[in-house]
């Protein structure tokens, strides 16, 4: 109650608080490895260097980062109106079946980059189309959100396991995903990108929804704080009832702001589909729309702080899969649980350390 | 009589040196203070003045930085609310702590239930409240359920949560801001009980008529200093207004007759229901012209919010019409409203009025961010918002005048000056305004009356809802009443606070 209110400047709040969680977060990952028998300090450096050590490591960090960033940016730009969308997965997850569409249908007639911008609106509509049912039951008939959201997590689920299966598979074969697509339909890897830093791809799928989603991450950023809507957003966001008294209509606002944020969800398909694997493939969105509440929360949901919470668990992801390689004692359910002990020390117990730093603030400032 | 005078000097409470500072912002300076046991002391003093957190210290939510607490001479460490209550000292807070749908017994028992199982403690817990009662004269149903009760008697739960927990020392924050006057007067009778069987109570205000009427001996605190303690009785209401403020004040607005011209505002057989589809406002009928001020006095809860939120355009109305220069405002949004001139400086500013969150000129546009001149389109420019931000900010003297700080930062008055300029400032036809000075600071107070009189003169109609009777009767030229959702009566701005008093109860028509 006495600190809470307590103003601490910029570099202290998005700097020293941030950091000191992360190092709380490894120290107790640290602890769990040491307590299954590995050396705390060993495992550390396999996760880093497997991360950001080569070429085709840093390729496959970006990687995730870019899911991350996208999914990131759908939760965030839902939390400024007040809304918790827990949807983004499956709002992805339908995303990829309006980018394979575009795919599909262009790829064998005109080059990548003019497939891209239909792809691009492809996946933001069918992952605006995700979050327009439960947008218009909260706006509307008051059902929560989150509860609708996270039933059309199953719901897409189920109709993707239809499509693929029964509609989109190539006759003949077993696995449920469609064609390959042709050259016109997948989106450039960015060997250049890596090769500044002088090391090499390889086989790493980092490519050109990367460019995208920092583009994304701007004009997030220019949505939020310099237009009217965005204005309505965060006022919405942070009182209904000013809202209504300023002659915001609620249900306008929370549908926008539902379609802006599973159109976001919905291009984080454009990764895997168009960008790695060439094909939709079942499940491939494979938790980023979960991870995605977890980056918006860390980086204060915020595009510059998205950009830096999903590079974190970019590397997590990268890096521990590697770990889990090297380290045959520390399994994914091990990656899982560091990846946990991240969440719960820089987003669910972000403020534990802020009464204490508040006290060190006062006295360094002399009282 | 030696022994009565000894009674009375013996301190219940000494404050000695006490200090506390947040960040940057020094609360309490230096504060010593003395209560005498079985005395009624007041504390006054503007919003920010540093009651609150003087008190806050002496419940245990705050921790000095330096300074002593005695009790009863014995120096004592308040860590938390719970020695605090051990110590003999009980709070009765602005906003109730009660459970609403919990009887008065189990609020009384709430935190002092007595053992795991609930029976024993019910049975002597109804014995005590009954002494309580008997002794105090508080009397109140045990078994009634908190949210049928009516407000005063709510509190008078408070107090006795307090006395069932041993209190001796009583602290009152703000204790009449809910009430009617009578109800206000019955509490005045149950503090003077108290107080004559030995209680001690510390009654914070800013009413200066209360202070007249209830203390023995009142205490001034300005800008987190204790400025002045005196003798209720030997001071005067002129005296502690310049202490609060530092400054000589005018407590009677001047303004000159009005000139009514035509009917800008009419509202016609209005009927309002609230969410649970209980009727809130019954076939209200009035008029305001331009060139007056028509004051809604009543108790809170009578149905003025409701009312005001209807002409804003913020809640539909059941039945009935409400008409801005002759033109029916059906099915208008409040966006729509404010285009055709009505402005509404709202009730509620921490909910209604600003975003606290905002930074200030993100507030000074509020409800008007759509006008071209904050930005082309759907864009928003920044450096034309807070241009005109600032020029907001040195024509209403807001302090501090930063428009990049935080609107929960500044203070209650300078809250209201934001809200007071940005609703003003558009110039409108007809201007709604509910509880303008509430939690706000003298000097505001003054400042902000003094605008609200200049829309008057410049010819606008002005509705001004409040529960504060001396500012609707200082300010209003024609004073409607409100009890249980209907107008009961129309008075001049001259009626007696009597007349009002007792229609605002119900009692007299």
């Amino acid at each position: 109650m006495s600190t809470a209110s307590v103003p601490l400047p910029a570099w202290i709040n998005y700097g020293v608080i941030p950091i000191l969680n992360l190092i709380l977060a490894f120290f107790f990952s640290g602890l769990v490895v040491w307590l299954i028998g590995e050396n705390p300090f060993e495992a550390l450096q396999l996760l880093l260097i497997g991360a950001l050590g080569r070429g085709e490591g840093i390729g496959f960090t970006l990687f995730y980062t870019t899911s991350f960033i996208f999914t990131g940016l759908s939760v965030a730009v839902a939390i400024h109106a007040g809304l918790f969308n827990i949807g983004s997965e499956g709002q992805a997850y339908l995303g990829g079946l309006g980018a394979a569409l575009v795919a599909l249908s262009l790829d064998s007639y005109v080059p990548w980059y003019v497939t891209m911008p239909f792809a691009v609106i492809g996946a933001a509509l069918f992952g605006a189309a995700c979050a327009a049912i439960p947008a218009w039951l909260q706006a509307y008939r008051g059902s929560h959100i989150v509860i609708t959201t996270i039933m059309f997590n199953f719901i897409v689920s189920s109709l993707m396991n239809y499509v693929l299966v029964r509609v989109l598979i190539v006759p003949g074969k077993m696995a449920p995903e469609t064609r390959t697509f042709l050259e016109g339909g997948q989106l450039p890897k960015l060997d250049w990108l890596i090769g500044v830093f002088g090391g090499r791809l390889g086989a790493a799928p980092l490519n050109f929804s990367f460019v995208i989603a920092l583009v994304m991450c701007f004009l997030v950023w220019v949505l939020i704080w310099r237009t009217k809507l965005g204005y309505e957003m965060r006022t919405l966001g942070h009182s209904p009832t000013a809202a209504a008294y300023a002659g915001m209509r609620y249900s306008k606002i929370v549908i926008i702001t539902m379609l802006i944020s599973g159109g976001l969800a919905g291009m984080m398909a454009l990764n895997p589909v168009m960008g790695a694997s060439a094909r939709l493939q079942i499940e491939f969105v494979g938790g980023a729309g979960f991870v995605g509440i977890a980056v918006s929360l860390m980086g204060r949901n915020h595009p510059a702080g998205i950009v830096l919470s999903a590079l974190l668990f970019g590397i997590l992801y990268q890096g521990g899969a590697e770990l889990s390689f090297d380290m045959p004692a520390i399994t994914r359910d091990m990656i899982v649980v560091i990846q946990g002990m991240v969440i719960l020390f820089a987003g669910a117990l972000e403020y534990m350390l802020r009464p204490a730093i508040v006290r060190l603030y006062q006295q360094a400032m002399g009282r | 009589m030696s022994l009565d005078l000894q009674r009375e000097t013996e301190p219940a409470i000494e404050l000695v040196g006490i200090d506390k500072k947040f960040g940057a912002v020094h609360a309490n300076k230096n504060i010593n203070l003395t209560v005498a046991k079985g005395s009624i002391h007041g504390i006054i003093g503007e919003n920010g003045a540093g009651k609150s957190t003087l008190m806050s210290i002496l419940y245990g939510f705050y921790h000095a930085d330096q300074g002593e607490i005695r009790i009863s001479g014995k120096p004592v460490t308040i860590r938390d609310s719970q020695t605090a209550i051990s110590s003999g000292i009980g709070m009765v807070h602005q906003h109730f702590m009660l459970v609403e749908n919990f009887t008065v017994l189990e609020n009384v028992m709430l935190g002092a239930e007595g053992g795991q199982l609930l029976r024993k403690g019910v049975a002597s817990a109804r014995r005590e409240l009954k002494r309580l009662e008997d002794d105090y004269g508080l009397e109140v149903d045990p078994d009634a359920v908190i949210e049928e009760l009516p407000v005063g008697s709510q509190q008078r739960v408070e107090i006795l949560k307090a006395l069932y927990r041993g209190a001796e020392i009583l602290i009152l924050d703000e204790p009449t801001g809910v009430l009617t006057p009578a109800e206000a007067d019955h509490l005045f009778k149950v503090l003077r009980v108290l107080r004559d069987q030995g209680k001690t109570i510390i009654l914070i205000t800013h009413k200066l008529r209360e202070i007249m009427a209830i203390t023995d001996t009142v205490s001034v605190m300005r800008r987190g200093e204790m400025v002045a303690t005196r003798k209720t009785a030997e001071t005067t209401v002129e005296e502690l207004a310049e202490l609060m403020v530092g400054r000589r004040v005018l407590l009677r607005v001047e303004k000159g007759e009005a000139n009514p011209g035509k009917v800008l505002l009419s509202v016609k057989n209005l009927t309002v229901k609230d969410s649970r589809g209980v009727t809130m406002v019954d076939d209200v009928s009035f008029d305001v012209r331009a060139g007056e001020i028509v004051g809604i006095a009543g108790v809170a809860g009578n149905g003025q919010s409701e009312l005001l939120e209807a002409i804003a355009g913020i809640r539909k109305p059941a039945s009935g019409e409400i008409l801005i220069d002759g033109k029916s405002i059906a099915g208008s949004d409040p966006a729509a409203l404010r285009e055709l001139g009505l402005a509404h400086i709202p009730e509620d500013r921490h909910h209604m009025g600003l975003v606290l969150k905002f930074e200030e000129y993100e507030n000074s546009i509020l409800g008007y961010h759509r006008d071209q001149r904050y930005g082309r389109g759907a864009m928003l420019n920044l450096e034309a918002v807070r241009k005109d931000a600032e020029e907001k900010i040195a024509k209403y003297d807001i302090r501090p005048p930063n428009p990049r700080l935080r609107t929960a930062n500044f203070s209650g008055g300078n809250q209201q000056k934001i809200v007071v300029a940005r609703e003003i400032e558009r110039d409108p036809n007809v201007l709604i305004i509910g509880q303008p000075t509430r939690g706000v600071d003298i000097g505001a107070i003054e400042f902000i009356h003094k605008r609200i009189i200049e829309m008057r003169d410049a010819g606008k109609a002005v509705l001004l809802v409040s529960v504060e009777l001396d500012e609707i009767r200082s300010l209003s030229d024609r004073i409607l009443v409100m009890f249980a959702g209907k107008v009961v009566g129309e008075k001049s701005g001259e009626a007696g606070e009597q007349t009002l008093g007792l229609m605002m109860a119900g009692i007299a028509a």
